[in-house]
């Protein structure tokens, strides 16, 4: 009997391993096995060890795409989650009105593919019928081009936040709605008002929601692929083809047709984002433990 | 009473202030929608958040379903196969898995779970390449199944559905089913199911809203137009209304209401299945 269920257990899991590993397991190995080899003028592809790694890391295209995407996610990601955090708080809290239509409003985004949601700011960004603009002309100032090189990445920063402010918020709230309340009573007792309890004891409650939610973001913010893409055909001297790590690894594959050293360039851009998620994880966990 | 009126204006404060971030997001939407209502000549000589004297949403749906031999309502079709075959498959695979790992012990369980687990990391974008490679080595490229097939494997989909089924199939039950008799597959198909039921929905969601926004995928697999999701016609058309000036210029109205039309059926879905995906998303982001 009990061999049996064993067997059933194996049973059960086996359909999603099966396809976990042909569409996951094998195509990492794939790439890695890819970015062993490189491309030559003369004598085609031959072995060439960890020469494309070596090449990419000292390429500043990527590099500076790296950099840019850690600059994003330090600047942007803390603004998407503290609007969320406050968001969820403000739900929350007990004393805000039209709980639903904020909660449904601010979510909505969330439902809109980025594909559109890049497109339509785009068209609101935009000089010759973007909003922005004209009510700048109707006020008579000049407006700010706002995908040049100094606005592009505060632009693209702002599509990414207004997709996915309401999807960290809805965690958030799911987590805070879920603290027993027996942490409430403790706080009523020593007379805690509402801003000493929000951070005293909710916040501290949803740790796990936010650490989620970082990580989310953080593979979201190095992987930026979609939205750069459709922008860069509004701004091609300001977004160009390394502008994200992911859109350089994409035209190494398509457009220069370098396969190897494209591989290589993807398996680095998954190690960056796994060794940071990694590091958040244990920098959170390390300060939890007394 | 002091605290009663104290209460009150904060909530009138934090309401206000929450309606300046609710008009934020709700504005490009308001945008979209009165831009889907003018011609192509209104929207450069009206005012962007308001409508023009001419209401064109018809015309507009019109010409954005008929342009090109109706390849828009093509690509709507081929988004709802990709999105519906995917998520379908992507929820039964981990419902099942989720179920396994959540209820039988068996050699090697752990660390299986815990490496579909850590798979969670790995971006998408660096598995699109290989599996591209791979893909047109077999002859896949080019069809639905380059979609449909990576599309199956939801690692946060199982996460959730072992979360799930954990808290919500008491060992008991399967005790007493067993007692009466019932295979192991017989119990999962006629007992436990049922009870997963809000969780496989849950999860349907996620990989519907997934597959239906996905974009780098079909961008690289397909290059023939009419196997399109509309996510990559959109941006076709968008790229073509850039590109080329008065002849093609109608492409922009199309582009605008094309982008309104792909936008309602996730919005109605979400509207119609809150329930789900607020339930699922408590059992995903609280749980450690």
């Amino acid at each position: 009997m009990r061999r049996a269920r064993t067997w059933t257990g194996y049973l059960f899991v086996a359909p999603f391993l099966v396809v976990f590993v042909a569409m996951l397991v094998v195509p990492l190995a794939y790439a890695a096995y890819l970015s062993l080899f490189k491309d030559q003028l003369i004598g085609g592809t031959v072995f060439g060890g960890l020469d494309n790694y070596a090449r990419a890391l000292t390429d500043s295209r990527l590099l500076d795409g790296v950099w840019r995407m850690a600059r994003f996610f330090l600047t942007q990601v803390p603004i998407m989650l503290g609007l969320a955090l406050f968001f969820a708080l403000a739900l929350d809290s007990g004393v805000l009105r039209l709980v639903r239509l904020f909660r449904l409003g601010i979510y909505i985004p969330y439902a809109v593919p980025s594909v559109v949601a890049a497109l339509m700011w785009g068209y609101i960004y935009g000089p010759s019928f973007g909003p922005l603009a004209q009510l700048a002309d109707k006020l008579g100032i000049s407006s700010p081009n706002l995908l040049s090189g100094d606005f592009a990445l505060g632009s693209l920063a702002n599509v990414v936040t207004w997709e996915f402010t309401g999807y960290n918020m809805i965690i958030l709230y799911a987590a805070l709605r879920a603290i027993p309340p027996e942490l409430y009573e403790a706080a009523a007792v020593d007379g805690a008002g509402p801003w000493r309890t929000a951070w005293s004891v909710k916040i501290p409650a949803i740790r796990s929601a936010l650490l989620l939610t970082v990580i989310f973001s953080l593979i979201g913010s190095f992987q930026l692929f979609n939205e750069p893409q459709l922008l860069q055909r509004l701004a091609p001297n300001v977004i160009d083809s390394s502008y994200t790590p992911n859109l350089y690894a994409y035209s190494l594959a398509f457009t220069s047709q370098e396969v190897n050293y494209a591989a290589a360039v993807s398996f680095l851009i998954g190690l960056v984002i796994v060794i940071a998620s990694y590091t958040v994880l244990l920098a959170t966990n390390r300060r939890s433990k007394p | 009473m002091t605290t009663i009126t104290a209460r009150r204006r904060r909530g009138n404060v934090l309401t206000l202030a929450m309606l300046a971030f609710l008009i934020y997001f709700l504005m490009p939407l308001f945008w979209l929608f009165v831009a889907s209502t003018k011609t192509t000549g209104d929207l450069f000589s009206s005012f962007g958040l308001w409508f023009a004297d001419d209401f064109s949403l018809l015309s507009n749906v019109r010409a954005t379903l008929t342009y090109g031999d109706g390849v828009y309502v093509r690509w709507l079709l081929n988004t709802l196969l990709y999105a519906v075959t995917s998520a379908g498959g992507a929820a039964a695979l981990a419902a099942l898995g989720g179920y396994g790992f959540a209820k039988y012990r068996f050699r090697g369980d752990r660390a299986l779970f815990g490496l579909v687990l850590g798979s969670i990391m790995v971006p998408t974008t660096a598995l699109a390449i290989p599996t591209y490679l791979l893909f047109s080595k077999v002859g896949l490229v080019n069809t639905p199944w380059a979609i449909i097939l990576p599309s199956l494997v939801s690692p946060f989909g199982l996460y959730l559905m072992r979360v799930y089924a954990q808290d919500a199939i008491p060992d008991s039950l399967l005790e007493a089913a067993r007692i009466d008799g019932a295979g192991e597959f017989g119990i999962f198909f006629k007992v436990v199911l049922r009870l997963l039921m809000p969780g496989v929905v849950t999860v349907l969601l996620f990989t519907l809203v997934a597959t239906w926004n996905n974009y780098f995928l079909p961008l690289i697999m397909l290059n023939n137009p009419s196997l399109y999701p509309v996510t990559v016609g959109l941006a076709s058309w968008s790229s073509q209304s850039a590109a080329g000036g008065g002849a093609t210029g109608d492409l922009l109205a199309l582009v605008v209401t094309g982008s309104l039309l792909s936008v309602v059926p996730l919005v109605a879905a979400f509207l119609l299945l809150q329930k789900y995906w607020q339930s699922g998303l408590t059992t995903g982001g609280v749980k450690q």
